[in-house]
């Protein structure tokens, strides 16, 4: 069993991330569920995204204890951290929004913010370029997968530039 | 069986009530029941059905009532607030005996209370919300699969008892998602809604019961010209003051439910073979459950689980049973305890019935319910 | 016996009914079916609607579909059943209580979507079947069970209620004028929309007995007296209008019916029309 949590702030996609990625790993045989909470604001406050991953069903519907946690603000990075194992576990943070960098011993930092606006165009992809590094970081699904998944959840209108974001978060890592 | 599919809960509900042949929505938009709103609203006008918004939540019982009446299948959605103001309505429902499926995907409360945080503190309000005397088929979900089903279901028992139904789910999984595989539409049991036998010369009643106890109420527009009414009423369907008439529609009004609670009553029974403790739970708290269950399994504890799909009405054998079989009962609720005292009537003092309750928001951990289930084995017959 | 074709439309078998001697809604009871014979309907696909109240009572006695529904909630049912069944004519009794206080909102919300239903408001100025508390459209002074000081509230005109908030079509008259009042429901009925009249009806019971009107007869000659018709109202100086209030149709306006709207939904949804 695998789990997974994305947390960030309302509006930075992390929901949309954690389906997409639960769908890919759906089509890849898996058993999951993903489930999320999140405050009143459309935009800002808290939001957090839950997945876990199974060979067997899933019961219990939320994470127990996390492998990966993405975190792309620092308050997300600050609340969350603590749930990760020492020697197991794997922080993911985006290294602008995340400046103070918990005391963790494993901390990747990837500017998917920035990845973006500056190389995809528009902020808008942040939620899909950090999808690439997880992809990459958690080797639970392929990036085929991923991309084929992307494509089924996005507008088809925006699908070329989620590829590559896609694309590029997933060789930032 | 249709492909796998990544799904949610509350999508999972939409696509169960066009399945069982909904083709009439309205409703109010609420958390965390929206996306049923959002779904019907996307695909009922594709299968040349009716989405409304109305106004309010009181409107949105009564324009569904209204389709209800006009010959539809009908279903509405809403949350704590809104299911609260939908009572004066489905007491309506109930007493024209108008088929209705409401759904409540359970949030805490009193109030507004926390609109996006699980709870299953509406299991009483579903049984008794509104007022009078009378009784109520509510089904509990524990999966997006199983949400499909019971919703299925909660229409077809609406369509044929003639009552409302309510489909009371939670936060945890109307807003989960996880993989589910359809039925094929064909392999769907679907109830038709009996339409009168006799024409209105030959003398038909549209509220005379038949052997089942349920009427048959003309859709309005046929040529019946009946009429419908929240007053107490004979078989003819117009308002009675006489004691005796009324006595014997209240009494019809259980009964009809009564006579057919086995089939009605559904529920799981997991590793009761042997156990000497039985955890009994239902909707999404019963997935922790299970996970506790299997946990104290591996550890040795003689432990079983009755998960109930069907809260109403209540499945008094099942517990009674269990409960002259096992040393305690634990009950694990997401509110200061509603059911387990409806478990402790059931058991009847066979054997103790333990409460534990969560009320701040956080669903159980596997390990907050096994500490409980290790906790039992000092409790005694 | 022609004069009385309007009583086949009555469930005989219910009658009396069980308004007060002197009461003004069987006029209005009797112009609704006299409407429905103008218009030609056929009864068997027209649904007699009705909220909870005196007024209300009126579906029980009419030889129709009928549905006597919840307080406030005629408007509501009354939307799912023209949705469900568009062929069907629906047609909603109501009274100023049950309308415009309890179903205040689903009135303007009525008015707003523009559902085919022709809506007839009892107006007896006080909830009567209760004995006589003060509703939203009790004038200024006048005495209820729950005012007996002189209601200090100020009322709804129900007719500016429909017309601002979108009805297609709104019209008032009274018990008094019969024949216009059966021509203006039956304009209602015509409309192809959320249709509004208002019924101004006698209560010598409930409200005339408390403010000095307990004769019915004196009741309908007050109507007679202060009914204006709209051309005339609106030149009348507004130092004369003092109780006067005017009748007759005072808005209509063709608005794409709410069902039809919805068909082209429908056509969308279906990958019809884009």
């Amino acid at each position: 069993m695998k789990q997974l949590r994305l947390s960030g702030s309302g509006g930075q996609g992390v929901i949309t991330a954690a389906i997409i990625f639960a769908e890919a790993a759906m089509n890849e045989g898996k058993q999951v569920v993903q489930s999320q909470s999140y405050g009143p604001e459309a935009r800002g406050g808290a939001s957090k995204a839950e997945i876990v991953i199974s060979d067997e069903k899933i019961y219990h519907p939320k994470i127990v204890s996390p492998d990966i946690v993405l975190s792309l603000t620092q308050k997300a990075a600050d609340k969350y951290y603590k749930g990760l194992d020492q020697n197991n576990g794997l922080l993911v943070v985006d290294e602008d929004l995340v400046p103070n960098i918990p005391d963790f011993p494993n901390v990747v930092k990837v500017p998917v913010t920035r990845i973006a606006a500056e190389k995809v165009g528009k902020m808008l992809f942040t939620n899909i370029v950090a999808l690439g590094v997880l992809v990459k970081l958690s080797q639970l699904i392929s990036l085929e997968s991923a991309k084929k998944a992307v494509e089924k959840r996005v507008p088809p209108h925006t699908i070329e530039q989620n590829m590559k974001a896609l694309q590029l978060g997933y060789d930032a890592v | 069986m249709t492909d796998m599919k990544l799904m949610q809960g509350n999508e999972a509900c939409a696509a169960g009530a066009i399945a069982a042949g909904v083709r009439f929505f309205g409703g109010y938009p609420i958390t965390p029941s929206t996306e049923i709103a959002e779904t019907m609203a996307k695909d009922l006008p594709a299968v040349g059905g009716h989405f409304i918004q109305m106004e309010d939540e009181i409107g949105g019982m009564g324009v569904v009532l209204g389709a209800a009446l006009a010959g539809q299948k009908v279903l509405t959605a809403t949350s704590g607030p809104g299911f609260s103001l939908k009572q004066e309505l489905i007491g309506y429902a109930a007493c024209a005996e108008i088929p209705v499926v409401i759904v409540d995907v359970q949030r805490v409360g009193p109030s507004t209370g926390q609109p996006t945080s699980p709870s299953q503190g509406d299991v009483m309000q579903a049984r008794w919300g509104t007022h009078g005397d009378h009784p109520m088929i509510v089904l509990s979900p524990w999966s997006v699969r199983e949400t499909f089903d019971a919703t299925v279901m909660a229409v077809n028992y609406a369509e044929r008892f003639r009552t409302p139904v309510i489909l009371l789910m939670d936060e945890i999984v109307g807003h989960l998602r996880e993989n589910v595989q359809l039925p094929e539409q064909e392999k769907i049991d679907v109830y038709t809604r009996r339409q009168p036998t006799k024409t209105r010369e030959q003398g038909y009643q549209p509220y005379k019961p038949e052997a089942d106890l349920v009427p048959n109420p003309a859709a309005f527009g046929t040529g019946y010209r009946i009429h419908v009414t929240g007053l107490v009423h004979d078989y003819t369907g117009f308002p009675s003051g006489s004691p005796a008439v009324t006595e014997e529609f209240i009494d019809r009004l259980h009964k009809k439910i009564a006579i057919a609670q086995d089939e009605i009553t559904h529920y799981d029974e997991f590793f009761m073979e042997d156990a000497e403790y039985a955890v009994v739970s239902y909707g999404g708290v019963a997935r922790t459950a299970y996970e506790a269950v299997q946990q104290a399994r591996r550890q040795g504890i003689k432990v079983g689980m009755v998960r109930l799909m069907t809260i109403w009405p209540f499945a008094d054998k099942v517990i009674e049973k269990i409960a002259g079989k096992v040393k305690s009962i634990l009950v694990p609720e997401l509110n200061y305890g509603q059911l387990v005292n409806e478990i402790k009537r059931a058991a009847n003092g066979q054997c103790e019935v333990k409460l534990l309750a969560k009320y701040n928001t956080e669903i159980f951990t596997p390990e907050e319910i096994l500490s409980e289930i290790e906790k039992l084995q000092g409790g005694s017959k | 016996m022609e004069d009385r074709i309007y009583e086949k439309y009555f469930r005989q078998h219910r009658l009396p009914h069980i308004w007060c001697p002197g009461c003004g809604n069987g006029i209005v009871m009797k112009a609704i079916v006299e409407a429905v014979e103008k218009q030609k309907l056929n009864r068997d696909n027209t649904v007699i609607v009705s909220g909870i109240g005196c007024s209300s009572r009126a579906s029980g006695y009419m030889d129709f579909d009928t549905l006597h529904t919840a307080h406030g909630r005629a408007i509501p049912f009354a939307t799912g059943i023209k949705l469900a069944n568009p062929k069907l004519n629906v047609i909603v009794i109501t009274g100023d209580g049950d309308c415009t206080a309890i179903g205040g909102n689903h009135f303007i919300h009525g008015a707003r979507r523009n559902v085919d239903l022709t809506v007839v408001l009892f107006n007896n100025s006080i909830y009567g079947m209760t004995g006589g508390q003060a509703s939203p459209m009790t004038p200024v002074h006048k005495k209820a069970t729950t005012a007996p000081y002189g209601s200090v509230d100020r009322p709804f005109d129900a007719c500016h209620l429909a017309e601002a908030a979108g009805a297609a079509y709104v019209a008032r008259s009274t018990a008094f004028h019969v024949q216009h009042l059966t021509d203006m429901i039956a304009g209602g009925i015509a409309r192809d929309g959320f249709s509004f009249i208002e019924a101004v009806v006698q209560c010598p019971t409930a409200y005339g007995r408390k403010n000095k009107m307990a004769d019915p007869a004196q009741m309908m000659m007050w109507m007679r007296d202060n009914a204006v018709m709209k051309a005339a109202w609106d030149k009348l100086p507004t130092d004369k209008r003092d109780e006067k209030f005017p009748i007759g149709v005072f808005y209509q306006h063709e608005f794409t019916e709410y069902g039809k709207a919805y068909n082209e939904v429908i056509e969308m949804a279906q990958g019809g029309k884009k």
